[in-house]
């Protein structure tokens, strides 16, 4: 998936994650996080992030994340739908797979 | 009659409290108005300034200071500021406790006016600073209880008590509430500045309004009170006491509630003639109100509530639920005035809230107590001092003095906080021995101690589905994963005593 | 399809991570997570995402899930469908249904996911919600529509707005919708769920009208705020006499169980199975509350 412009997903209220993701050269998942549990979460954060990205064959972005303590399952959705939006994607390939 | 002088009376050796005869001269009456010498011989001191000087007070020594004025608190500061401006180092601090609004007292301790701090809590900057290593040696942090004990027993001794107080009269009797007026400075119960006033060698209150004498009924009486200073300014009331401590609406506070209350119900404790303790988080706060739902329906009375008492609780005594009010620190105005006003609001010591030493105290009485902590781990201890990120952010307050002394303690603790897991395998810093603990109660379940084998079998007979504290702990992993632990260096920057002096965990440096 | 309480169907908006992640704690017995109208436009697509990680990934507690999707007329309905029917964990509420079709419609766009994900066909539970005069009239057909159906709900917000009214106290504008709605259910022998009560601070009214809704016939109540919970869960508690009665006949049953007749009788009379239907009903309410009688009964006022 590439991505075609700017986008953000997310807000700034408790338990949320506001993600803000921006096609830049080359091939790499670049990620600025501002956490109140950078310490403890930070790097489990990041490597969401960039899982989530990988899995959806995104490369080539700088994602911007402003965490209020988001759970991974937040931040996945967070990621996706900024993702997604930056693609100009309306439909998400689900795919034939239950879950 | 001729009086024969005493010393020549054979027994005289043994009536060694006859002091000589009586000399006449020695007698010279104050002819003055009480009006007139008020004004004219009293123990007002005109500055802060030659108080201290008159006081004594030397390098090395150990100033006191109570923390009923909360986050709106002047006295610390101008006391220690002005120390810094007269030339006074390595002073021992011994509040009871301190607050965000003293962080200045970074620079002193930089500059070495104040060497070593003791007291229950430390908050905001100065807190963070000292969990970076702003200090040599480490900070004692010692219970309410703790604190009072150690006082009495001479294990803290106090050189300089000085101790604010919303109204005072010219020999010293002092109240943390104004009697005619309302809108001054208001702290309820001084019941912390009543240990340091009862045993520090010299006592001074500083007030910002001096009343006639006698300022009775009294929270510090006249005869432990060496000198008074009238200052324009003691603290801000926005920053003591709120209006009322408002219900929380917060729906997961009320499921812990909920859940705290039904253990309460279901744990033998409720009958006539209880008594209870609550904390002032909005899960605890809440409890109450549930309660008394209960206590209507069931026509149940509690002899006395203890505390930290807040407007809620004192709405329960005005209603008849609750027969007595043992107060060592009000929380609200409504409280306050509930102090001042109501016969059977007793006002007392942190001695007799919590002292260690004393069948009779009052934590010891109490059959229920409802507690919250910053976390709790699997063997049941509880830290209410330092963050998920080591950093020091609370107070020991009367944590392990209730838990110990009550027949049951509940700790309501939400799973997790944001993204922060609250019941843990290790807490980071031990303050409550989990030997104490009863039942911990989260919104995702309730786990009671394996020692309560008793209170166990109740609560499950009530129909109340318990689950195992590791359970708890890992269902909070799950839902946040596993935290990086903190890093910290080998530098002890507080020790954490238990209610008897011993020390219970250390808490280090963070690195940063 | 397994018989199970739906005292209460508490609301949750789709795309508030910190609510949907607490949807379970709050003992409701049925979670909704809401992608219609409490989400906006533009935040569509992620609250759906929203809904779909949390499907995926938390350890939900007990309870039933839904997941409200938006109308399969717009362009987000059947993205909703695709994303949670695969989870094989929701039963999908439909946003205003007017007529058969719409639940037929929808239960065939089920059905695809389902073939296409290798989930059983039928497994997804659905659930229709009448808010207008139209939807109301066809209540009776709308419930017998598929055997996937479990229940039927009444949005009185929408429905008063299209018969030209308000809503009042005592629900008088309601009483033809309510009464349509449970007769249509028990017909087609689903659950009849009644609207939800928007006024969170009126603890007064909204016993009122739990209190009515129990009386009519309703299997439960759309919740809006998790303090909404208890108040409708203590009002479908059944008092002790009721309970003992309910025991009383169950005992009779198994009385006559054992001496192999197949009548049943209960202080001279019959108990056919109505009665024991209600019994048993009555009973599983009680066991819901934890009402274990004995000494240390904890019952809340």
């Amino acid at each position: 998936m590439k991505l075609q412009k700017m986008a953000v997903a997310g807000t700034l209220e408790s338990s949320d994650i506001m993600v803000t993701i921006e096609p830049v050269p080359g091939d790499g998942i670049e990620i600025q996080l501002t956490s109140p549990v950078e310490k403890q979460f930070g790097e489990r954060i990041r490597q969401v992030i960039t899982a989530t990205l990988e899995q959806m064959e995104v490369t080539g972005v700088c994602v911007t994340a402003v965490d209020k303590g988001a759970l991974d399952c937040t931040i996945r959705a967070r990621v996706r739908t900024a993702a997604c939006r930056g693609a100009g994607q309306v439909q998400y390939p689900w795919g034939g797979r239950r879950v | 009659m001729e009086l024969k002088d005493i010393a020549q009376f054979p027994f005289a050796g043994e009536l060694r409290s006859i002091k000589g005869m009586f000399q006449e001269s020695g007698v010279v009456k104050n002819t003055r108005t009480l009006a007139e010498r008020e004004i004219y011989h009293n123990k007002i001191v005109d500055s802060l300034e030659e108080v201290i000087r008159l006081s004594g007070l030397k390098d090395g020594m150990t100033i006191s200071f109570h923390h009923h004025f909360r986050n709106g608190d002047y006295i610390v500061n101008m006391v220690v500021e002005k120390l810094a401006q007269m030339g006074f180092r390595n002073l021992v601090l011994a509040a009871s406790s301190l607050s965000d609004c003293h962080w200045p007292l970074i620079e002193h301790i930089k500059s070495g006016v104040i060497r070593r701090i003791e007291t229950s809590g430390l908050r905001g900057k100065l807190a963070e600073e000292v969990s970076h290593g702003l200090m040599e040696v480490p900070v004692v942090f010692r219970s309410h209880g703790g604190r009072a004990g150690a006082i009495d027993k001479g294990e803290l001794p106090i050189d300089v008590a000085f101790l604010g107080a919303p109204s005072c009269d010219p020999y010293g009797n002092a109240n943390g509430y104004v009697r005619d007026e309302d809108e001054k400075v208001t702290c309820g119960s001084m019941g912390y500045a009543r240990v340091d006033a009862a045993r520090a060698k010299k006592v001074v209150v500083i007030t910002n309004h001096i009343v006639h004498y006698p300022n009775a009924p009294f929270a510090i009486p006249e005869h432990d009170v060496d000198y008074v200073v009238r200052v324009d300014e003691i603290g801000d009331p926005t920053g003591i006491m709120s209006g009322a401590t408002r219900y929380t609406t917060n729906p997961k506070e009320l499921v812990i509630a909920e859940w705290a209350a039904k253990v309460i119900l279901a744990s033998g404790r409720f009958q006539q003639g209880f008594s209870f303790q609550t904390g002032t988080g909005g899960a605890s706060l809440a409890v109450t109100r549930l309660l008394e739902a209960e206590m209507v329906r069931r026509h149940i009375t509690a002899s006395f509530a203890l505390g930290g008492i807040t407007g809620s609780i004192v709405e329960l005594h005005e209603k008849g639920l609750i027969r007595k009010l043992l107060d060592v620190q009000s929380f609200d105005l409504k409280a306050a005035r509930s102090l001042r006003d109501n016969r059977f609001h007793q006002q007392i010591s942190a001695s007799y809230y919590a002292s260690p030493y004393g069948e009779g105290t009052a934590v010891n009485q109490l059959d229920v107590v409802v507690l919250s902590a910053l976390e709790v781990d699997c063997d049941f201890n509880a830290n209410v001092l330092t963050g998920a990120d080591g950093v020091i952010r609370g107070a020991i307050g009367g944590h392990p003095d209730t838990s110990f002394g009550a027949s049951v303690s509940i700790v309501v603790v939400p799973l997790t906080r944001g993204r922060i897991p609250c019941v843990v395998r290790h807490v980071n810093t031990v303050v409550t021995p989990g030997k104490t603990v009863d039942v911990i109660v989260t919104e995702c379940g309730i786990a009671v101690n394996p020692r309560r084998k008793m209170l166990c079998q109740r609560l499950q007979r009530a129909g109340l589905k318990l689950c195992s504290i590791e359970q708890l702990q890992r269902k909070a992993e799950q839902l946040v994963g596993i935290p990086k632990p903190v890093e910290y260096t080998g530098k002890v920057v507080g020790i954490v005593t238990y209610r008897d002096g011993s020390a219970i965990d250390y808490i280090y440096q963070v690195r940063e | 399809m397994k018989e199970r309480l739906r005292r209460t169907m508490l609301y949750v908006p789709g795309n508030n991570p910190g609510m949907v992640k607490d949807a379970g704690i709050y003992g409701a017995d049925s979670m909704m997570f809401d992608l219609e109208d409490s989400v906006s436009l533009e935040e569509k697509d992620a609250a759906r995402f929203l809904v779909y990680e949390a499907l995926t990934s938390l350890d939900l507690p007990d309870g039933e899930y839904l997941v409200r999707v938006n109308s399969l007329d717009s362009a987000y309905g059947r993205e909703d469908l695709e994303a949670v029917v695969r989870t094989g964990r929701v039963a999908i509420r439909l946003p205003k249904t007017e007529c058969a079709q719409d639940v037929l419609a929808c239960e065939a766009e089920i059905a695809r996911i389902e073939r296409d994900c290798g989930i059983a066909v039928g497994t997804t539970p659905m659930m229709a919600a009448v808010e207008s005069a139209a939807g109301v009239l066809n209540a009776r057909e709308i419930a017998a529509a598929t055997p996937r159906l479990m229940g039927i709900a009444l949005g009185a917000e929408d429905y008063v707005a299209d018969l030209k009214t308000s809503r009042s106290p005592d629900g008088i504008e309601l009483q033809f919708a309510r009464s349509m709605v449970l007769l249509a259910a028990r017909a087609a022998g689903i659950d009849a769920i009644d609207t939800i009560y928007s006024d969170i601070h009126n603890e007064e009214g909204f016993r009122q009208e739990v209190r009515l809704i129990k009386q009519l016939g309703f299997d439960g109540k759309s919740i809006i705020n998790p303090r909404q919970v208890n108040v409708v869960h203590e009002i479908y508690t059944p008092t002790e006499q009721e309970v003992l009665q309910a025991r009383a006949v169950m005992e009779a049953m198994e009385e006559a169980r054992r001496r192999g007749s197949g009548v049943a009788s209960l202080h001279g009379k019959m108990v056919d199975r109505p009665v024991a239907l209600r019994a048993r009903r009555t009973l599983m309410l009680a066991g819901a509350t934890g009402y274990g009688g004995g000494e240390d009964e904890v019952q809340w006022n």
